[in-house]
């Protein structure tokens, strides 16, 4: 067994929620915190953090493991490899599964499975309905008493207005939020990129960002009536940013998340990429307007969290073709360091890590985690804000290879990440 | 024949005409015309391309360019097979990687390729040694199509610069389209489309069109018009209430053309759905160049076959 003791010292701690960096040692007993103070003497293993900043522990909304059902792509072991060596400890895993987690027994499944495998605490968005049809309420009850920390049918939308009003209702016993992936597929069937100058030029079928928004303003429109809980995976547009920006300013209960592509890159990769479909997500990258609104609402405090959508493809299943080609990228590894190049310009660290803290921790509740505490769970990374590397995709720990950002220069290095006290990626130095 | 003394294209493949220089299109278009005098010859066949092994590699069913490139090869004596993939296998999930995998071990030297999907051909071309060109990727381009017919309206209009071409129908869904707008800006013509809009894409303009409101501004204004065939349904989805509603808004008749001018051409890429989007009476017309155009098809795919491949060969002979 594992020591949950440990003493990380020497490093610069950094709490999203407190004034400043200050230079103190952390000490973690029995997997939590218990002190952070200069000069702490204790008899444990000590994990040496000088030159680096020591920031709580990432937590990430939106994964995809694949397990159970598609081990080819990705499994809880290769995926909880990822998200240690990308600085998250906390992972939320999407039901999107074969068979899907939408009852207690396939949710208990994938948090006893992460829990053998123990390199990232991992929590089930369990599905909004059974077989994420569409149709029937899943026992949302059974699944929360399961551990389940919010709902969703992510890949799908829930479309029917009826049956989000229902979810939004029902869920509401819980307090649990209910996840939308925002798509009026009426507009986007067989779509491939965003809709505009560049799918009209390379003829790939595009997915008008009206169709998030479209979606968006529906489910705003339940929540007075249903005092359900509302969360946006991955919003990629700047209505759809527009419309939560309002809905906050009316004190609606609602939260959102980005993932770091649609911060780092806008259409125009698709177009210089030659229909290569590590380009190929959903939402699909969108304008550069939008992705400047997404960077907008990191800044203004609208967009809470940044969550990867980490959605591994092999590399055989990925070259079929742009349009045949299925969606999704991964993206725990270089989540850190894509935030950081592309936000650092606009913002301080402490905002940038609260998208990845608290931020993320207040959307589904986790009171135990996000910051730097006595009395808090003992996750934490430490990390090099500012030195500079060519990422390659060769580097991963995932099954897949699918990602957007091989071959490019990012700012912000992970060094060691440590789960309830216990160094799960990185070496003692 | 000069033809040995051509440079060739210093590209490996055609994938599209959007990256095609002025320079480089009137180069395949004048070796075309020596070609397209060898096609009026007893005996068509130059002895070019001896011992180049061509892959005709078609995803998507087609007669007539598939039988115009093999016509090509065939002219230009080389060696060349036919592979039908049918449609299923690409529903099956192949990969295109392994599809070049297996053409590279066959030791082929071009493939020409026509596939479903925008780009195909791109990622096949960026995994191969082998030359590869496009007859036509989903929406994309269809680029010895776009050359096609720029040596047709050149053989009748003499120059493009300031000649207005519209081209009416789906813009959304043509690769013919989009391979005539970027050919043709490029030769200094004004391009135009016209079509109901809803097959009018987001930010056509962009590419440098003018887009019609109605069919009568544009046949006014044409030089020439390039009408596309025109279906009902893309992926189940009905883009306009009925092919006879088309015929009524954007059907090219005689009636239309009185307001065209009087020597205007037309021209299809076939083929043709006779009294919907063409009528009859204009298709056999002497303003129509559509059987022209066919002709003229086999000459620019020797062109380009022999282009593309002149370095190749050049390797070869030296080799030899």
């Amino acid at each position: 067994m594992h020591s949950r003791d440990l003493l990380i010292s020497g490093g610069r701690l950094v709490d999203p929620e407190a004034d400043e960096l200050r230079r103190a040692d952390l000490l973690i007993r029995d997997g939590k915190v218990v002190a952070l103070s200069p000069n702490i003497n204790a008899d444990v293993p000590v994990l040496d953090a000088t030159g680096l900043i020591v920031s709580p522990g990432f937590i990430d909304l939106h994964v995809h493991f694949r397990e159970p059902g598609q081990e080819w792509k990705e499994d809880i072991d290769s995926g909880s490899r990822c998200a240690a060596a990308g600085g998250f400890t906390t992972v939320c895993a999407m039901p999107n599964t074969d068979p899907p987690l939408h009852d207690q027994e396939s949710v208990r499944f994938v948090v006893e499975r992460a829990r053998e495998v123990g390199l990232v605490d991992l929590h089930v968005v369990g599905a909004v309905t059974t077989d994420l049809a569409g149709t029937i309420l899943s026992p949302m009850g059974e699944m929360a008493a399961a551990g389940c920390v919010a709902f969703s049918d992510d890949g799908r939308p829930i479309l029917d207005s009826g049956l989000m009003r229902r979810a939004l209702e029902y869920s509401r016993q819980f307090y649990l939020p209910i996840v939308q992936h925002a798509e009026d597929t009426g507009l986007t069937r067989g779509g491939a990129m965003n809709e505009s100058a560049i799918s009209t030029k390379l003829g790939l079928t595009g997915m008008h960002s009206s169709a998030e928004e479209i979606v968006v303003a529906r489910d705003l429109a339940l929540l007075p009536l249903t005092g359900g809980r509302y969360h946006v995976a991955h919003t990629s547009c700047a209505r759809t940013i527009e419309l939560l920006r309002r809905a906050r300013a009316e004190g609606l209960p609602v939260s959102c998340e980005v993932t770091p592509h649609h911060l780092a890159l806008d259409e125009q990769a698709v177009s210089d990429c030659d229909y290569d479909a590590n380009y190929k997500m959903n939402p699909p990258l969108r304008s550069v307007v939008d992705r400047e609104a997404m960077i907008q609402g990191c800044v203004d405090g609208t967009i809470d969290a940044i969550a990867t959508d980490h959605a591994p493809h092999l590399p055989d299943e990925k070259e079929i073709g742009f349009s045949a080609a299925p969606f999704g990228v991964i993206g725990l590894e270089t989540a850190f360091s894509v935030a950081a190049t592309t936000l650092l310009p606009h913002m301080s660290l402490r905002d940038l890590l609260r998208l990845l803290t608290t931020g993320p921790a207040s959307v589904f509740g986790f009171k135990d985690r996000g910051r730097l505490a006595p009395g808090l769970r003992g996750d934490v990374v430490l990390f090099d804000s500012e030195s500079e590397a060519v990422y390659s995709v060769e580097s991963t720990h995932s099954k897949s290879r699918n990602s957007a950002f091989d071959g490019m220069r990012l700012q912000g290095k992970i060094v060691a990440t440590v789960l309830e006290g216990r160094v799960v990626f990185g070496e003692s130095r | 024949m000069k033809l040995n003394d051509a440079p060739g294209l210093d590209r490996k493949d055609l994938l599209g005409l959007e990256e095609l220089s002025e320079r480089e299109i009137r180069l395949i278009l004048d070796t075309a015309r020596e070609f397209r005098e060898v096609l009026d010859r007893p005996i068509k066949t130059v002895p070019a391309m001896r011992g180049f092994t061509i892959a005709n590699l078609f995803y998507e069913s087609s007669t007539r360019t598939r039988m115009s490139f093999e016509l090509a090869q065939k002219r230009l004596t080389a060696d060349s097979i036919g592979l039908a993939v049918t449609a299923s296998s690409v529903k099956k999930g192949e990969s295109l990687r392994d599809t070049a995998r297996n053409i590279e071990a066959m030791r082929v030297d071009m493939i020409v390729m026509r596939h479903s999907q925008s780009g195909a051909p791109h990622r096949l071309a960026a995994q191969i040694d082998a030359h590869v060109v496009n007859a036509g990727d989903g929406c994309h381009e269809h680029p010895t199509q776009g050359l096609l017919d720029l040596y047709t309206l050149l053989e009748n209009l003499g120059d493009l610069r300031g000649k207005r071409i519209v081209i009416i129908g789906d813009i959304a869904h043509s690769r013919v389209a989009r391979s005539n707008i970027h050919g043709l800006r490029r030769m200094g013509a004004q391009v135009g489309v016209c079509g109901p809009p809803t097959l009018i894409p987001v930010g056509i303009e962009d590419l440098g069109v003018t887009v019609y409101p109605t069919i009568e501004e544009a046949l006014a204004e044409a030089d020439a018009i390039n009408v596309l065939r025109i279906q009902l349904e893309r992926i189940g989805v009905p883009l306009f209430p009925s092919t006879r509603e088309y015929a009524r808004l954007f059907g090219v008749t005689p009636a239309r053309l009185e307001v065209a001018k009087r020597e205007v051409l037309v021209l299809h890429p076939g083929p043709i759905n006779r009294n919907v989007e063409l009528d009859s009476r204009v298709a056999d017309a002497p303003g129509a160049v559509i059987l022209s155009q066919v002709t003229n098809g086999v000459a620019i795919r020797m062109a380009v076959t022999y282009l593309l491949a002149q370095k190749t060969m050049k390797a070869a002979h030296a080799l030899a």
